[in-house]
């Protein structure tokens, strides 16, 4: 198979095989999405940040929990040795700041890997079913999109204890409704397709169809909506952090840094302001991405 | 006599992935103060032409010609104080649906005042035109319609709404585009009729954009009919029968008639030479 | 089942559609904050707290104890606390703050009016910033300052509050001098004036004490513009997206063939119809105010609802904590709810429906 995988077999216009097809049409939404200048500065930020995350112990020249000499080390502006200066512990902040990449891909990663599914399953069967299960499914939804996201994680991390993962928790239980609403659209739409109806006369299970051939079909968007939603997501952790909620000292959580260097804002801005361009950086990663990829798969917004 | 608008080599272009696609190639017609018929299939590029005597192209789209006059105005370089004034003085625009082509959230009466303030002295003369108008297209309650938003008429009354509103200022010339397509069918032919009289008493030229080339043969003096942005054929309506060219026979024959005629109804046949 | 009842009203008929609207609405108001109260409620019994020992102390006696274990309810059923708590706060008992001491509704009563000001102000700034900045980007689509407003928007959606707060505070206020720094009011201020609705710049205004108005505006201003940033960076792509669509509508080329200004097609046509969802944009961008104003409020030192329940987070003081989400919840649902019935009073095709 890997020999067809050639220019002409992925834009082959009657794809031989359902994986040709597939591939052929990944394929297409990547050369739409290379023509977008800012969906690849997006996507080459994000590249950074896992390779950062990956060799931070390579990168960093310091370590980034043990602090130098309190004495002579402490508050440091930038210099030569520490690039983006030192904090009140004698860290080096560069080398906090690259371990923290892990910390934040670890967040949005967990996120997306909790949220996405919940959402799509209460979405496509809601959707699918309709009826009274889709109005106590989507009644549920709409009590936990009442609240604000970060006011809502804020309540349930204060019950769960604060902590990195009962953040990441408290986030993802908040995360999940916009795409439940999502997918029920979408099944909405695809629910009386003659395709579903000739499934269902060849006596496939309604689970089987939910999972093999609704899903699927929300799949797309729905990944899209998520990746419009990480920067949210990185947004609403540091917040956590910032309040002392999220990932606990010592460890380098870029917003626990902020909040850490808060202190010092006016003589040693460097301490407060690193980590929070960090976050600024990466959050428009996503969000660049996440514009590109709305252009490419929904052209009707942006023309 | 000048004649009311020239057309010379009209061509409207759209960017697409793989360059500029012209959806109008090359058309040519003048026009005097008479009913001119524009017949095709939908993609034919007729209400792209009809658009673009207008200069309303919608961007990106490009409009060029060799000639594009209005009473010997050239309208290629207008700027836009000058379209704004020959546009609903001189020319106006018929468009096929009203539940689109009239603003949701604004009652008839305001809208139909923004086209009656431009040509009246004081707003009560411009109400009592508007009024006198939605008569004209024979609304029996003016005052109703006039108070009433745009859903809350039916189809053919949005339509006459639409109708009177373009005629309030006089123009000299009117182009319809497709202005029955979306009705019943008993109310069509109620509207042509005050269509008709309407222009054929104020004395009008009318562009008539359809797809219905029987309708057009009856209502109309000459018919244009295009074929993939070209005009493939110009005569006269009461010579249709006569059509020379193969297109033009097909879309004749294949409507239905009562008179028994041919079963099954012939399929039209396409050649991609006419398209050249 | 209760959303059963606005469908059956309809079968029969009796009522104006738009009083049926209403009536669904508020039937989903209901049940959404019943929701909400289920929600808060559930959050409080995993708390690892001891409710007990939060309000007696460790060093209460076991009969003294066991009291207050009976008072609280902990020996009944579930669902019968549920209706407990429920009973209670229909009733405005939001339970005792460990921290103040004084009954939470009280609290929030207290330091509600100092955040209402500070997001309305904000939703000010990003209204009036936010609906021309999008307007202006769709009409001049793809061009430079179409780019300028996106990008600005982004980075809007991009720069955790907290942080770009610690900057302002630091540049216009350390570093420039331009306004003033944390809290609502300088000292000296502090104690001259009188609350009357708790809104600063109202009070001050009402009392006459311009010195002190204007103090209170140099306070605002900067966390209010912050906030209002926010806000506007999702006005501005909203308003931008429905007027793209609105532009593209035909209802526009039957004005521009009646000769109607650009002016007056952009302002008087495409924007009137564009209102209609916009005003549900501007009700959601208020509610996230409530949830940006958490942060900025704890920057700022502003003494608001957001200080108050980071606050109360920091001591562990969980009615605190729930009666200070229930209020934003309630909130955010009756801002959806005016959102709802505004929409109902703009849009002709839904208030005079035949």
């Amino acid at each position: 198979m890997t020999l067809y995988w050639s220019r002409e077999w992925l834009l082959a216009e009657q794809p031989a095989s359902r994986r040709q097809a597939r591939v052929g049409q990944a394929y297409r939404t990547w050369l739409a999405l290379r023509t977008n200048r800012m969906a690849m500065v997006g996507l080459t930020i994000i590249a950074l940040l896992i390779l950062m995350a990956i060799f931070a112990g390579v990168l960093a020249p310091f370590d980034p929990i043990q602090g130098g000499d309190l004495r002579t080390e402490r508050l440091q502006p930038p210099s030569w040795t520490h690039l983006m200066g030192t904090d009140d512990l004698a860290r080096d902040i560069y080398s906090r700041i690259l371990y923290g990449s892990r910390i934040t891909l670890m967040v949005v990663s967990l996120v997306a890997v909790i949220a996405t599914p919940v959402g799509l399953l209460v979405g496509t069967i809601a959707g699918y079913f309709g009826g009274w299960i889709d109005n106590v499914l989507m009644r549920i939804t709409d009590i936990f999109l009442a609240f604000p996201q970060l006011v809502l994680a804020l309540a349930f991390v204060a019950a769960l204890g604060p902590g990195i993962e009962n953040a990441i928790i408290a986030i993802a239980i908040t995360s999940w409704p916009p795409y439940a609403r999502l997918a029920r659209a979408e099944t909405l739409t695809i629910r009386n397709a003659d395709h579903i109806a000739a499934i269902q006369l060849q006596g496939a299970s309604s689970a089987r169809i939910i999972w093999g051939h609704v899903v699927p079909l929300c799949l797309s968007s729905v990944i899209v909506r998520v990746t419009l939603d990480m920067a949210g997501i990185i947004l609403t952790a540091a917040g956590l952090g910032f309040l002392g909620l999220g990932a606990q000292p010592p460890q380098p959580e870029w917003g626990a840094m902020i909040a850490g260097g808060r202190q010092f804002i006016i003589d040693d801005w460097w301490v407060a302001t690193m980590p929070g361009i960090a976050i600024f950086v990466v959050s428009l990663g996503f969000n660049f991405l996440g514009d590109g990829l709305r252009d490419v798969f929904d052209p009707k917004v942006r023309k | 006599m000048t004649p009311l608008l020239e057309v010379e080599d009209l061509r409207v272009s759209f960017p697409t992935r793989h360059g500029r696609t012209e959806v109008v190639r090359g058309v040519s017609f003048s026009l005097g103060r008479e009913r001119l018929a524009i017949v095709g299939e939908s993609g034919s590029g007729k209400s792209q032409t009809g658009r673009a005597i207008l200069g309303l192209t919608p961007p990106p789209g490009k409009a060029t010609a060799a000639r594009l006059n209005f009473e010997g105005q050239d309208l290629r370089n207008a700027t836009p104080k000058q379209w704004r004034d020959l546009r609903g003085r001189r020319i106006s625009l018929v468009m096929q649906d009203p539940k689109f082509s009239l603003n949701p959230v604004m009652t008839i009466g305001r809208q139909l005042m923004e086209a009656a303030t431009r040509t009246s002295q004081t707003r009560a003369e411009a109400k009592d035109h508007a009024l006198a108008m939605l008569e004209a297209v024979q609304i029996r309650d003016p005052l109703r319609v006039f108070k009433a938003y745009p859903h809350e008429l039916s189809g053919g009354m949005g339509q006459r709404a639409m109708i009177a509103m373009m005629l309030i200022p006089e123009p000299d010339l009117l182009i319809a585009d497709e202005p029955t397509s979306a009705l019943d069918v008993t109310v069509q032919i109620e509207v042509l009729r005050i269509l008709d009289r309407l222009v054929t008493d104020r004395g009008m030229g009318l562009i008539f954009i359809s797809h219905d080339l029987r309708l057009v043969s009856s209502f109309c003096d000459r018919v244009l009919v295009m074929y993939a942005g070209k005009v493939v054929e110009e005569l006269r309506a009461s010579n249709l029968a006569q059509a020379q060219h193969p297109y033009t026979q097909g879309l004749f024959n294949c409507l239905p008639k009562i008179e028994g005629g041919i079963r099954p109804l012939p399929t039209l046949q396409r050649d991609a030479e006419w398209a050249r | 089942m209760t959303f059963d009842a606005s469908e059956q009203e309809g079968r029969r008929g009796a009522l104006p559609p738009w009083l049926k609207r209403l009536g669904s609405l508020f039937i989903t108001l209901v049940v959404t904050l019943f929701g909400l109260l289920l929600v808060t409620f559930m959050i409080g019994r995993v708390v690892p707290i001891d409710p007990v020992l939060a309000a007696v102390g460790d060093r209460a006696s076991a009969s003294t104890y066991h009291k207050v274990y009976l008072a609280l309810g902990l020996d009944k059923p579930i669902w019968e606390q549920f209706l407990i708590y429920v009973n209670q706060v229909l009733h405005g008992n939001l339970g005792e703050s460990v921290l103040t001491s004084r009954p939470v509704l009280e609290d929030i009563g207290t330091v509600f009016p100092a955040t209402l000001e500070l997001s309305t102000v904000a939703i000010l700034i990003g209204t009036l910033v936010g609906i021309p900045a999008g307007v202006l980007a769709a009409v001049r689509q793809g061009r430079l300052s179409d780019q300028v407003v996106r990008v600005l928007g982004l980075v809007g959606y991009s720069a955790p509050i907290f942080w770009l707060g610690l900057l302002g505070l630091l540049l216009f206020y350390a570093k420039l001098g331009w306004v003033s720094g944390p809290g609502r009011l300088d000292v000296g201020y502090q104690f001259s004036v009188d609350r009357i609705t708790g809104l600063m710049l109202v009070d001050t205004a009402l009392e006459g004490q311009w010195d002190a108005f204007w103090n209170a505006v140099s306070h605002i201003i900067l966390p209010a513009s912050l906030l209002g940033y926010y806000s506007m960076a999702y006005i501005s792509r909203m308003t931008r997206s429905f007027m793209l669509q609105e532009l593209g509508q035909e209802y526009i080329i039957t004005a521009r063939v009646k000769g109607v200004s650009e002016r007056r097609i952009i302002w008087g046509h495409a924007l009137r119809n564009a209102a209609v969802p916009l005003v549900t944009v501007v009700a959601l961008s208020y509610g996230n105010l409530l949830q940006g104003a958490v942060l900025t409020e704890t920057i700022f030192a502003w003494p608001g609802l957001g200080m108050y329940l980071t606050n109360s987070l920091g001591s562990a003081d969980m009615n605190a904590v729930l009666g200070s989400t229930l209020v934003i919840g309630a909130a955010f649902v009756a801002l959806n709810l005016l959102s709802d019935v505004l929409y109902t009073f703009l849009d002709p095709r839904v208030r005079r429906q035949q």
